[in-house]
């Protein structure tokens, strides 16, 4: 156990050109995958959240549901669409990262469109009806309150960032884990585990856990700047 | 109108919105009457203070005039000659007023923006709003973090920046210590001077005393009195509004 | 702080769309680049590369491994989601041939399972004559057995060996009998913290490096050899399959430099897949040794 540790910091401490490779893959599919979810996600809670339609509800409770959608579960489905014999198989986008990307942002668009739901909704309760009296039209009251629920919109933009590089069920599936193309940090942990390599395995887990503590250490400050009033 | 309004910005004279009527509204919350078949006609003039006990109804009245509130039956008509704009020609400063997370400045201009004025006139407009205000000192401090009393002003501002021709108050004061109350009483007033009408609910019997020119009593929903400061205050008509003035229970 | 919106919103998409673009790869699978579906076996000790590293140096074809339990990787090719197969279940590949997913099946070569377990030996098969007796002796003390449980080629293979022993474990799953649902290396994992048989493929074993109190307790034998087919996926089925490059590298795997490529190919050195194709004449099935 220590000498794994042990090597897991060399291979951290001399920058290992796979590791690196490994870790930046990672970064760059979630979160190019938690910015389509945003571009998707934001406006759809900002319209859950700031207007009344009939199923509203139905579709809050559905959206709250999908949130806790078991990544492989979304891997399967979206591999049943990308594949050769899926009806997005003439795309030819699997087993490359664009498929490992739109696994990701299917399973993170719940997230940031409850979380946010939940933000907007708030917001509106304290003002909308102050931007209703100065006349914004509901598309230009969402768009102020996105600036004004900044922090805590992103916030919930980092749960999908944390839920996006913590997943390996969604990613293995239909990025098919292939050395310089589609590994990412947790398909390689899932591997090095498996052939028994457990020091790669460490490191990838070690700056996994470093990323995740960036993450909320990230988002406990937006809190407090929040929590100040002031921005 | 155009010459009266504050700031004295518009070239072009402008059509008014008054009179504001209602007819036969009422609001009504699972089939409890909030509001309740109300006949009213405000005209430009007198600044109106709308008084009352608590849930006499005289927030809710005050949001069915501004078109914040849809009254579940009776009509409510702009019926000047500016009628169609009359959206844009009122504004509502609330209770506790909701300011973004910016500057005083930016908060005077973000209702201006709503609007579409032109960059060069809104920096013109938020300046004379934050003088008028007793603000300028203040223009680049976040707003959330200026007292109650200022917040309340900056309302004001927000308020006056747009040259309404109606501005109503939903309990400007209430959450207020006497001083900051006075210093708002006087730009309310000075406001009122410019020809803006005004049309503001007040709990607080010294207040109406001292702003109205006329008052309208709320009672339970309902309208029961319209008179001129003086007679109200010294003849009311009503048992509801003797016993209001006298602070005891209602007949 | 002013216009703050519309700025976050470009900025987002301007974010988005150029990684999206970065990510925009051929819209289909360019010649030149081969998908291979490969088991977990060859790929966890390391032979695929050596393999592929040397095909991608002769002929600039670059060839991506994904890599899963033969029965999955069956169903890949069924699906068109990969030009070619290194598999190793004689069984299922002659019905994958014969209900036409394939245009091409070469034998490649062969290694053999190794029956691993407790150092201590609790069911005492070391001496055993064969697997069959071997498994016996496992069933007969009710020692752990971990299967793999995932229908790859070493789960079918080890089936075969408990129908060699007259016996079907399977109604005991859950009790003495394990099934993992995993990979090869998982399963190693797993059996090593629970101390129990399983039947591992000699290259992976050989690669693993979590032994713990495991050992070789049972080779040899005829049941236990392991033959490795190379299959390309039909292009008459799936238009898309880059046939002609995954037929180079299947005639470069049983031509003479794949062959001794696949016999250098050492680990502890230990020689781990044998060479099984008959070179120059090897059009279509090859022979079993």
């Amino acid at each position: 156990m220590g000498d794994a540790f042990a090597q897991a910091f060399g291979l951290i401490a001399r920058l290992d050109p796979d590791l690196f490779e490994i870790v930046s893959l990672s970064l760059r599919v979630s979160l190019t995958a938690v910015g389509l979810a945003c571009l998707v996600g934001l406006p759809l809670g900002a319209l859950l959240g700031i207007t009344r339609f009939p199923g509203r509800r139905a579709v809050v409770v559905v959206v709250n549901a999908l949130m806790g959608l078991p990544p492989v579960v979304v891997g399967l489905v979206v591999y049943l669409m990308l594949s050769r014999s899926g009806p997005l198989g003439s795309l030819a986008l699997l087993f490359r990262p664009s498929a490992m990307v739109i696994a990701q942002t299917v399973l993170i668009l719940p997230i940031v469109t409850a979380l946010s739901r939940q933000v907007f909704e708030d917001l509106w309760r304290e003002y909308g009806e102050q931007l209703r009296a100065f006349g914004a039209s509901r598309l230009r009251a969402a768009a102020t309150l996105l600036v004004e629920g900044r922090y805590p919109l992103a916030t919930a933009v980092l749960a999908g960032v944390g839920r996006a590089l913590a997943e390996v069920g969604a990613v293995i599936i239909v990025g098919g884990n292939i050395a310089h193309l589609t590994r990412v940090m947790t398909t390689a942990i899932a591997l090095e585990t498996s052939r028994g390599d457990l020091s790669l395995a460490l490191a990838l887990g070690l700056i996994l856990v470093g990323l995740s503590i960036a993450v909320n250490g990230a988002a406990q400050l937006l809190q407090e700047a929040a929590g100040r009033g002031v921005g | 109108m155009a010459s009266a309004e504050p700031g004295n910005h518009a070239a072009v004279p402008e059509a008014g919105v008054l009179p504001l009527r209602l007819e036969g509204v009422s609001f009504e919350v699972d089939g409890l009457a909030l509001l309740d078949g109300i006949d009213l006609e405000l005209g430009p003039g007198p600044l109106s203070v709308v008084l009352g006990a608590n849930g006499a109804g005289k927030s809710l009245l005050l949001r069915v005039c501004h078109g914040l509130l849809t009254p579940t039956r009776g009509q409510v008509h702009w019926c000047g000659a500016g009628a169609a704009q009359a959206a844009d020609r009122c504004a509502m400063v609330f209770q506790r007023p909701v300011l973004l997370k910016r500057s005083a400045a930016a908060n005077v201009d973000y209702p201006l923006r709503l609007r579409g004025v032109p960059k060069a006139a809104r920096r013109d407009r938020i300046e004379r709003a934050l003088r008028a205000t007793g603000l300028v000192a203040l223009a680049e401090r976040p707003a959330r973090l200026l007292s109650g009393g200022e917040q309340q002003r900056l309302a004001l501002a927000q308020a006056w920046a747009l040259s309404p021709q109606v501005v109503f108050l939903d309990e400007p004061a209430a959450a207020l210590d006497p001083p900051a109350s006075r210093a708002l009483e006087r730009i309310v007033r000075e406001l009122a001077d410019t020809g803006t009408k005004i049309v503001m609910t007040t709990h607080d019997l010294e207040q109406a005393r001292r702003m109205a020119d006329e008052v309208l009593f709320l009672h339970r929903g309902r309208l029961l009195e319209r008179a001129p400061n003086a007679s109200f205050f010294d003849r009311p008509e009503s048992a509801e509004a003797r016993a209001f003035l006298e602070g005891e229970p209602a007949p | 702080m002013r216009r703050g919106a519309p700025w976050l919103a470009w900025a987002v998409l301007g974010l988005a769309g150029s990684t999206l673009l970065a990510f925009a790869g051929p819209a289909a699978a360019a010649p030149g680049e081969l998908v291979l579906g490969s088991t977990t076996s060859t790929r966890d000790s390391g032979l695929t590369d050596w393999l592929v590293d040397a095909f991608t140096e002769e002929t600039g074809i670059v060839v991506r491994t994904v890599a899963m339990g033969t029965g999955r990787a069956l169903k890949l090719g069924e699906r068109g989601d990969v030009d070619l197969l290194l598999v190793h279940d004689t069984a299922s590949e002659e019905r994958f041939m014969a209900a036409g997913f394939g245009e091409l099946r070469r034998k490649v070569m062969y290694n053999d399972f190794v029956l691993v377990g407790p150092a201590s030996d609790p069911a005492g098969v070391r001496d055993a004559p064969d697997i069959g007796e071997a498994l016996r002796g496992v069933a007969a003390s009710r020692s752990w057995f971990l299967s793999r449980g995932d229908d790859s080629g070493t789960h079918k293979a080890e089936l075969r060996c408990w129908m060699r022993a007259g016996l079907d474990p399977r109604p005991d799953s859950g009790t003495w009998y394990r099934e993992s649902g995993a990979g090869m290396g998982a399963t190693l994992n797993t059996a090593a913290e629970m101390g129990a048989y399983t039947l591992a493929d000699r290259g992976t074993w050989l690669r693993f490096g979590n032994r713990g109190g495991l050992r070789v307790v049972f080779e040899g034998g005829p049941a236990l050899r392991n033959v490795y087919g190379v299959l390309v996926v039909s292009q008459a089925r799936h238009p898309h399959v880059n046939a002609a490059d995954a037929r180079r590298f299947a005639d470069w795997l049983v031509s003479p430099i794949g062959q001794a490529r696949i016999a250098a190919f050492q680990l502890e050195g230990e020689t781990l897949f044998h060479p099984l194709a008959e070179p120059a004449a090897s059009a279509g099935e090859v022979g079993a040794p």
